[in-house]
């Protein structure tokens, strides 16, 4: 269906001449940096952790940041990036998967512009990407879950099963076995990000099947308050939660983007930038535990105090080998650890998960 | 006491000049909402409604995030005329997307222009499949087909989320839920270089012109308007109420299946769960606001377009919510609505 008419393509060309004449060029400020949100800034979760990361490298740079949030991942997409790049930000950050392939298109059409994508896998010539080594704070959250729960049941409210929600879902049951060899995790997939609805009625699943620890890999509150009507313990994920359960809320797993844009946004400005595929976590101060708890004995406050410092310093990893999956098979020998590659890709669960994956 | 009462007869200037009269109170509104919002008035307008037109890519952005609406409403107003309430568009919409992807992945890795020529066709068939299950419902069993609709759209819904989780995922893309990135041989021709206006405009425009010769020339379009306007009439002249459900529903789920395909092999150029976007049900508006008529789809999809790109504007220039849209969609039917009221009944003090 090629269009070989040239009349056509012509007719139309200047139609859009003629509407563009009608309204004058307009002339806007220069922008410095935009960023792309998938979702309401909100009070809490993974589009507010962004934005705290921002403003806290606005005060740091001094360059004014502009966001659009709630922009679908598809085309829609493109011509907000492309609107930002085109009113000359330095810096462009898109902060879901989903906008890849857009961001991708556009950084190909703005050479001088630095793109950076969160959570992603492709690169380009000016387009670097960045994430965050969630599974770090997750095995810390299960060292907690493992001491805590009386059931030695535990459960976990999931989105997507893609290698970052799964390296969450497998890093908290090691680190709740490695100190309750008892302790066995249920996993629901509610199939949305955002779905407080779902994800409640999950949360009240779980403990129904005697879940005492429970944590989630969504976006909203509605786990950690289902927690504390119930009762029950649960950990919060992006932000801390502890003001929606205050008895519930053990700790949380939280992102700090603040540092990061901060040194990319310097090195644009001075022209310093290259793209770059960074994954940081503890060490890089991208991850971090929200404050504990005081019904977290003192003695395994401590002990998770020293892990921390461990996995800064590299010497405590959440896939420190044996890692068995759930068919038994050896995915990690003892003595070694799991390599990036094989984290990125990770389609599976480790023993003791006893849900089963759909395949 | 305020009462409404029927007026004789309806204005037949006034239901062609209501949409424009809920385009001003939707504007006015916006004025207000600005001065509320503590944004400066004028600015705002300029913003929301020319900034977006200001170069030959916001222009043809218009005209392309147009086309799917125009698509839709087009298919519904066919059915709609006969008071056939297909409400569903969005699920056969997101089926016609999954049946042109199907096409282009089977071909992937081949050339040559009958992988795009297949891939309209497994579209408008998609589309018309999952119609044709409120339409088989409705005839056979005299099910509403509103409820019918509707319904289907989850079940699309769960079946693209299922498709590109699993069969349809891209094998090497770290198990994220979306399909290969389409070859060149499976993306609709751009219309102007340096834009994303493509072939699928073209469709849209096409569609409008023979919507408008079926609707207003064609003794079967007569038909249906007369069972839109009387049931009774209709069955007494002998025109087959069957045939007007499934042409009605037909229409609409195959344009909404070209729509779903026009998205995937334009500006999306793959699968993923985010494909519907909404079209579907937006096109419902479009239908209404344009009174049914294909010229009137023509510029109203053109301002629904509009207030989409004008409301990203209002984010990124004026601090505005993303909601911002959204609000004036409802101004815009809300207004229409009430004049629809006033068009067919009065105000009456009357005491009681």
């Amino acid at each position: 269906m090629v269009i070989k008419n040239k009349l056509a393509k012509t007719l139309v060309t200047t139609a859009l001449v003629a509407v563009a004449s009608l309204f004058s060029a307009t002339s806007m400020a220069a922008e410095n940096v935009g960023f792309v949100y998938v979702s309401p800034i909100g009070d809490a979760g993974w589009t507010y952790q962004h934005d705290l990361g921002r403003l806290q490298m606005e005060k740091a740079t001094g360059v004014t940041t502009k966001y659009v949030e709630n922009v679908p991942e598809g085309p829609d997409a493109e011509r907000v990036i492309r609107e930002m790049a085109k009113r000359g930000d330095k810096v462009i950050f898109a902060t879901s998967f989903g906008y890849m392939n857009p961001m991708l298109k556009v950084s190909k059409q703005f050479p001088n512009t630095a793109f950076v994508h969160a959570t992603g896998y492709k690169m380009g010539k000016n387009m670097g990407l960045y994430n965050a080594r969630f599974y770090e704070g997750r095995y810390l959250t299960g060292v907690i879950a493992g001491e805590m729960t009386k059931s030695n049941v535990l459960g976990y409210v999931a989105a997507f099963p893609i290698p970052e929600v799964l390296q969450g879902i497998n890093a908290f049951i090691q680190g709740a076995r490695s100190v309750n060899p008892k302790a066995e995790l249920r996993v629901i997939w509610v199939n949305s990000w955002f779905d407080p609805g779902k994800e409640r009625q999950a949360s009240l699943t779980l403990m129904s099947q005697d879940a005492d620890v429970i944590t989630h890999h969504t976006d909203s509150t509605a786990v950690v308050q289902a927690a504390e009507e119930k009762g029950k313990y649960a950990f919060g994920y992006h932000s801390d939660m502890s003001k929606y359960g205050s008895k519930a809320h053990l700790t949380a797993t939280t992102h700090h983007w603040g540092n990061y844009y901060t040194k990319v946004v310097k090195a644009a400005m001075s022209g310093n930038w290259k793209p770059e595929n960074i994954w940081g976590g503890y060490k890089e101060g991208m991850i971090a535990l929200a404050p504990l708890n005081p019904a977290i004995p003192a003695e395994l406050q401590s002990r998770i105090a020293s892990m921390e410092k461990q996995i800064a310093a590299g010497t405590l990893h959440p896939f420190k080998g044996p890692v068995v999956d759930q068919d038994g098979k050896t995915r990690v020998a003892a003595g070694q650890t799991m390599s990036d590659g094989d984290l990125s890709g990770m389609d599976y669960y480790v023993q003791g998960v006893v849900s089963k994956l759909a395949k | 006491m305020l009462r409404l009462e029927r007026r004789a007869e309806a204005s037949a200037v006034m239901s062609y000049a209501s949409p424009l009269l809920a385009i001003i109170l939707m504007l006015i509104g916006g004025l207000i909402l600005f001065s509320a919002l503590g944004k400066d008035p004028i600015e705002g307008f300029r913003i929301f409604f020319i900034s977006p037109l200001s170069d030959i890519y916001g222009v043809a952005e218009l005209f392309l995030k147009a086309t799917p609406l125009m698509l839709v409403a087009i298919g519904l107003a066919v059915g709609f005329r006969a008071n056939i309430w297909n409400i569903g568009a969005e699920g056969q919409y997101i089926m016609g997307g999954v049946a042109a992807s199907a096409v282009a992945l089977y071909f992937y890795e081949s050339e040559g222009p009958h992988i795009l020529f297949l891939m309209v066709v497994a579209g408008g068939i998609g589309g018309m499949l999952w119609a044709s299950v409120p339409a088989f419902l409705k005839t056979r069993f005299n099910t509403n087909e509103i409820l019918v609709s509707l319904m289907l759209v989850y079940v699309a819904q769960l079946a693209v989320s299922w498709l590109v989780h699993g069969p349809m995922m891209d094998p090497e893309g770290f198990n994220f839920p979306q399909s290969r990135m389409f070859e060149e041989s499976a993306l609709l021709p751009m219309l102007v270089e340096g834009t994303r206006l493509n072939a699928a405009f073209l469709f849209a425009l096409s569609a409008l012109v023979v919507g408008y010769i079926f609707m207003y020339r064609s003794f079967f379009g007569f038909q249906m308007q007369v069972a839109g306007y009387a049931k009774d009439a209709a069955r007494y002249a002998g025109f087959s109420a069957k045939r007007m459900i499934w042409i009605g529903l037909l229409s609409g789920g195959g344009m909404a299946g070209i729509a779903g395909m026009s998205e995937v092999a334009g500006p999306m150029g793959q699968l993923t769960e985010h494909v519907s976007n909404n079209y579907g049900f937006a096109g419902i508006i479009v239908a209404f606001v344009a009174r049914l008529n294909p010229v009137g789809i023509f510029f109203a999809s053109l301002l629904m377009a509009l207030l989409y790109l004008g409301g990203e504007q209002a984010q990124q220039y004026m601090n505005l919510p993303s909601s911002i849209s959204n609000v004036f969609q409802g101004m815009l039917l809300l207004f229409l609505l009430g004049s629809d009221v006033f068009i067919n009944y009065r105000l009456k003090w009357k005491n009681s």
